[in-house]
């Protein structure tokens, strides 16, 4: 991230709400469908100003929730880079689809997002006993609407590109 | 947003060499950055996972989040901290009240304890028995609250408010007022993480209450619900056996409560019996627990020693 262009903070912001979001406690049943912030924050900025937030950005932020969730360090870094990379390389065609098509792609790179994830858990000696682990993916497809219009916003109110 | 005149300008943009060069060489970016990251997580999870080499830097990332983490707690601790200010007088000299009389009742408890203990070590001392007793009379502990945060919702783990700034190490025993309730497993400056009994991946060495039998109890995934393994099928296991810590592993002290059994099924088929225990220890309800800080114990023998050579004719 180049520090001489403006709305750094902003995008930094973000990605601290999105953080809190993922950690705040929720009850049992929201719990399973708590969308994957951190991962519909990243895909918005990765598609709005790929030139700045990309593989990188989705690697550490991955990292810092590893170390908060009490992960292996990496697991979560992983599926992040890799959600970025999808971004990265579909952006120019998903940019210009209308925003519930949007959510369907957003669907297929969270739900690949927590296979990987669980995959990893899996392999770890810790296998999912059912199918909610998709849960985050579905919440999030629900979700990014809302999220792309709130960051549309504020990328045009400070001008960030 | 990106309508055809700017499709169009940007494919005869492709075809000026320059910026096409630029195109595929940040494409080309892309992928070594990929590849980079996805070597790099796999590194770090199997030094993590296999070598345990990354505790610091776990421990400069979660002190990095603490302060988020607690930013969480801040809305309940008001809540608390508004709840006890203006707390009645009344309801507070009664608490105060029911306090005295069972810490009257402890400190009964207690002494009664202390002569037991000391007769023990007494006893063993006579038999000349090898089991290392911890010193229950000397161990020093520590309060720490639970952090309500949602971790891992697939890993039974906890997060703590003491860190090695409070003297918590890796290993350390967690209990609360009923049993114990887990060991430490990462400890940054100002938090700690920590794994409950009920973990899959979790295992301690257990005692039956009653007879002495030694097996081990494994978690299961459920915070009501232990496995207690490797009892042959023609051992002596009941319903409303208490198994306690044995202190053989030499993480957690031994005679500590651990789990009541709840279920027993022999089944001439397989080599081991299937036992279940409750654990005695509400894991998913209390909100606070106890540490055992290890004292190393020759701070404390001598006094332990007085107190028997005292008792001894």
């Amino acid at each position: 991230m180049q520090v001489q262009q403006p709305g750094g903070g902003i995008i930094l912001l973000s990605f601290i709400v999105a953080f809190l979001l993922t950690i705040i406690p929720l009850p049992l049943w929201v719990d399973r469908f708590r969308p994957d912030w951190l991962g519909l924050v990243l895909i918005y900025w990765c598609m709005a100003v790929p030139q700045r937030v990309g593989i990188g950005t989705g690697w550490l932020m991955g990292l810092f929730l590893d170390a908060a969730q009490g992960t292996l360090l990496g697991q979560h870094a992983l599926a992040l880079a890799v959600v970025a990379f999808l971004t990265l390389k579909t952006y120019r065609r998903i940019r210009v689809l209308p925003l519930w098509q949007q959510s369907f792609s957003v669907l297929v790179f969270l739900g690949l997002n927590q296979l990987l994830v669980f995959w990893i858990n899996g392999v770890i000696g810790y296998p999912p006993r059912d199918f909610w682990y998709l849960g985050p993916a579905l919440g999030g497809m629900l979700f990014w609407p809302w999220v792309f219009v709130i960051l549309r916003d504020l990328r045009r109110r400070f001008h960030i590109a | 947003m990106a309508g055809k005149p700017t499709a169009n300008t940007r494919l005869s943009r492709l075809n000026e060499n320059n910026t096409g060069k630029h195109l595929l060489s940040a494409n080309r970016a892309v992928d070594i950055r990929i590849i980079v990251c996805v070597l790099l997580s796999v590194l770090a999870m199997v030094v993590d996972h296999r070598y345990h080499h990354l505790e610091t830097v776990r421990n400069v990332l979660s002190t990095s989040v603490y302060p988020l983490q607690s930013l969480i707690q801040l809305p309940l601790e008001t809540g608390h901290w508004f709840g006890k200010r203006f707390a009645s007088h009344e309801t507070l000299v009664r608490e105060n009240e029911q306090l005295r009389q069972k810490l009257m009742f402890t400190n009964a408890q207690l002494q009664k304890l202390t002569t037991l203990e000391a007769e023990n070590r007494r006893l063993r001392m006579l038999l000349e028995s090898s089991v290392n007793l911890a010193v229950r009379a000397g161990e020093r502990v520590l309060v720490a609250e639970l952090l309500t945060i949602d971790l891992d919702p697939y890993r039974h783990q906890i997060l703590l408010n003491k860190g090695t700034h409070h003297g918590v190490k890796v290993g350390q025993p967690l209990l609360d007022e009923r049993g114990i309730v887990g060991q430490i497993i990462h400890a940054s400056l100002l938090s700690a993480t920590a794994i409950l009994i009920t973990d899959p991946n979790h295992a301690l060495p257990i005692q039956n209450n009653r007879n002495g039998l030694r097996a081990l109890a494994g978690g299961s995934g459920n915070f009501k619900e232990l496995e207690i393994l490797y009892v042959r099928n023609n051992e002596d296991v009941q319903i409303g056996d208490l198994f306690i810590t044995s202190g053989l592993g030499g993480r957690f002290p031994q005679g500590y409560p651990v789990a009541r059994v709840t279920r027993v099924e022999f089944d001439p088929a397989r080599p081991f019996a299937r036992i279940t225990a409750q654990p005695t220890a509400q894991l998913d309800r209390s909100r606070e627990v106890l540490l055992i800080i290890d004292e190393p114990q020759t701070g404390n023998t001598p006094n332990a020693d007085e107190r028997l050579a005292d008792g001894q004719p």
